[in-house]
């Protein structure tokens, strides 16, 4: 049965089911129980914002809370990975990524490949993502085309608590390593969401609206920002379609192929930075393998070329709009074959 | 026979013997192959420091995971993996342990309790980590070691697992091979501190140090603090110092060691043949059974070898496979 909860709750619920389901399930990370050996209460936090509150209530030991020390709990997480585990380490913030990283890109993701295929590594790093949140250069960054690089990672991103519940149980699943990124400006957003669980497979993008006269891709918390820039261009007979990745690595070209080949027109939205991202990876694919059907040359939207700035009046205009959004599709539709064509609805 | 006045039996010293005879064996043999550019890539030997894996491993089982370095060739042996899938890999062929993909710095076999020599010095130790984390919700007793070498010590992934594991209560055992040199730099000079047993204390461990060229002196200290790890009395750390017979890698000329020293290490600090001496000493074995086992060795070398050279080269098909289990 669907009930609107958020995606925080969503989150949460897909590892108690998990933890239910399969006893090699473990949850490690900084406060995730939150006040381990402190004076106070032991289950304080349940996560910094409180994502995995309740849980050590009902799991006990098998969640950790750990030293500030991320090279050795995310190295010890995916240790166990290797050992038969299945562990979720939490990585508070994707910022907090340079301080373990090789333990992500050069031991969980290279294991399988580097022993011939006789590891399996099935991990889960979740991890906050994304802008909006008024914490500055380095808690507030779009780092996913990073992990996207580099094979043997898996790169899941959700836009809403629905597919978060299904993507995270799919995660915990899953036998090869998996960076979970969740949007922190996304935790309260509701959704219908069954109770029980259930899997969304990695690789298949999300229509989330249909429209003949662009495609925007997009993903994460960029996906509400090109529903809200349809929504605007629909008031000028503008039909956009707006896909969700959903997940990174692997990526659902397909979707995105036969999109472009309806409305002929594309725009990758990215919360990441402007150079070797989503956008330009969907975009250069799309200029590889769907030249032909491309009207116009393929249009970015993204984060600019900087750090993410602190004054709520600079991050705003940081964060990739609706507005820009919406501008870009009109840039799309003035220019290459029919340009400037009213592309009214039929 | 006269009394056994070790601690292993008469059949666990032979097996020792066989094992460190094995690791000296095939790392003489890649040096005489290197040089002549059999082998592609690079190699980093283990040759002399033989007690140190061989007194460790003979305590472990294959449900005891063991993390080890770049300089692997040692642990992989002594802890079981295929000599002949160990030479296959290192020449880089498709009946190698890891199929070609991995090399002399990647041999790897999770059946066998041996997670990977590792070619990002100090990565293993929070790996050890998660092996005892899982040996430890397992409730099989397992334990997980964590090797690295006196220049790995001062990496930060390093110290932060000495902390983890005890904060965890973790059985895990930290190996610092001390073999002088951080490929060229001297020990004296890179670690801060006077001695591990003070490091390893500063995190809240017991540490101990041993002569890592004695193997009975490594495999009681080993010993020790494993059983103290399977009963869930917590991590420490065993310090082992040992001697370098070759350079970091091969074709190190290895201008930064005093003149002599490697042979004086050789003639003196040969911790095989002080182990052969020993237990003929004692009258537990006779030389002729170690002679024996040397003539078993260079057989077993020569075919893995000659089988290695044989083997077939993974094709482009192999390029694409294994990175993910789906995708």
């Amino acid at each position: 049965m669907a009930r609107k909860i958020s995606m925080k709750d969503a989150i949460n619920e897909a590892i108690d089911l998990e933890m239910r389901r399969d006893p090699t399930v473990i949850l490690m990370g900084e406060d995730v129980v939150g006040g381990t050996g402190s004076p106070g209460e032991a289950d304080a936090w349940g996560g910094v914002l409180g994502v995995t509150k309740g849980l050590y209530a009902k799991h006990g030991k098998r969640l950790m809370d750990t030293p500030l020390s991320e090279s050795a709990y995310v190295g010890a997480a995916i240790g166990a990975a290797a050992c038969g585990m299945r562990p979720i380490a939490e990585l508070m913030f994707i910022d907090f990524m340079g301080v373990c990283f090789d333990e992500i890109f050069n031991q969980a993701a290279k294991f399988k490949y580097m022993f011939g295929g006789k590891a399996n590594t099935p991990v889960v790093i979740r991890t906050m993502v994304g802008a909006g949140f008024r914490a500055a250069a380095q808690h507030s960054q779009m780092l996913t085309p990073i992990f996207t690089h580099i094979p043997g990672l898996k790169v899941v991103c959700p836009s809403n608590a629905y597919d978060a519940k299904g993507l995270l149980t799919q995660s915990i699943r899953d036998d090869d390593p998996v960076i979970f990124c969740e949007h922190k400006n996304l935790y309260a957003h509701e959704s219908d969401v069954p109770a029980e669980a259930y899997t969304i497979p990695f690789g298949e993008a999300n229509v989330v609206r249909e429209g003949k006269d662009a495609t925007i891709v997009a993903y994460g918390l960029m996906v509400h920002k090109a529903l809200e820039a349809a929504d605007a261009l629909a008031k000028e007979k503008v039909e956009a379609e707006v896909i969700d990745l959903r997940t990174l690595s692997p990526i659902d070209w397909d979707t995105v192929i036969e999109s472009v080949g309806n409305t002929g027109r594309l725009v990758v939205v990215d919360e990441a930075h402007p150079r070797c991202s989503i956008a330009t990876d969907v975009a250069a694919y799309v200029g590889q393998n769907a030249f032909g059907a491309l009207r116009a040359g393929a249009q970015m939207v993204t984060a600019p070329h900087t750090p993410v700035p602190f004054s709520p009046a600079l991050e705003d205009l940081y964060i990739p709009s609706g507005g820009a959004i919406a501008a870009a599709v009109r840039r799309t539709l003035a220019s290459g074959q029919g340009a400037g064509a009213q592309r009214k609805a039929s | 026979m006269a009394d056994n006045p070790f601690p292993l039996s008469r059949e666990d010293l032979l097996k020792a013997y066989r094992t460190m005879r094995t690791i000296r064996e095939f790392e003489e043999r890649l040096h005489v192959d290197f040089a002549k550019g059999d082998i592609p890539g690079f190699v980093h030997l283990y040759a002399g420091e033989e007690a140190s894996a061989s007194g460790i491993m003979m305590h472990l089982k294959d449900n005891d995971r063991i993390a080890s370095t770049h300089r692997g060739h040692g642990h992989c042996i002594a802890k079981g993996v295929d000599v002949r899938e160990m030479m296959a890999e290192i020449y880089g062929k498709a009946t190698g342990a890891c199929r070609g993909k991995g090399g002399s710095m990647h041999i790897a076999d999770l059946s066998k309790g041996m997670m990977g020599a590792n070619g990002i010095l100090g990565a293993g130790a929070p790996l050890a980590c998660g092996a005892g984390l899982a040996a430890k919700f397992r409730g099989d007793g397992g334990v997980g070691i964590s090797f690295v070498g006196d220049g790995a010590s001062n990496q930060g992934m390093f110290l932060e697992s000495l902390n983890l594991a005890a904060v965890w209560n973790l059985p895990v055992i930290f190996v610092v091979e001390n073999n002088g040199y951080a490929e060229s730099t001297s020990v004296e000079w890179a670690v801060a501190c006077d001695s591990y047993v003070d490091r390893a204390s500063g995190f809240g461990l017991p540490g101990v140090t041993v002569d890592g060229t004695d193997f009975f002196a490594v495999y009681e200290a080993a010993g020790e603090i494993i059983r103290r790890a399977r009963e869930g009395a917590g991590p420490a750390l065993l310090e082992c110092e040992m001697v370098r017979f070759f350079g970091h890698f091969e074709g190190d000329a290895q201008s930064y060691r005093a003149k002599g020293e490697v042979e004086n290490l050789r003639a003196n600090r040969d911790c095989i043949k002080s182990f052969a001496e020993r237990v003929i000493e004692a009258g537990v074995a006779k030389r002729e059974e170690f002679t024996a086992i040397d003539r078993e060795v260079l057989d077993l070398i020569e075919d893995a070898v000659r089988s290695a050279k044989a083997a077939p080269l993974p094709t482009a098909q192999d390029l694409l496979t294994d990175v993910y289990v789906s995708y």
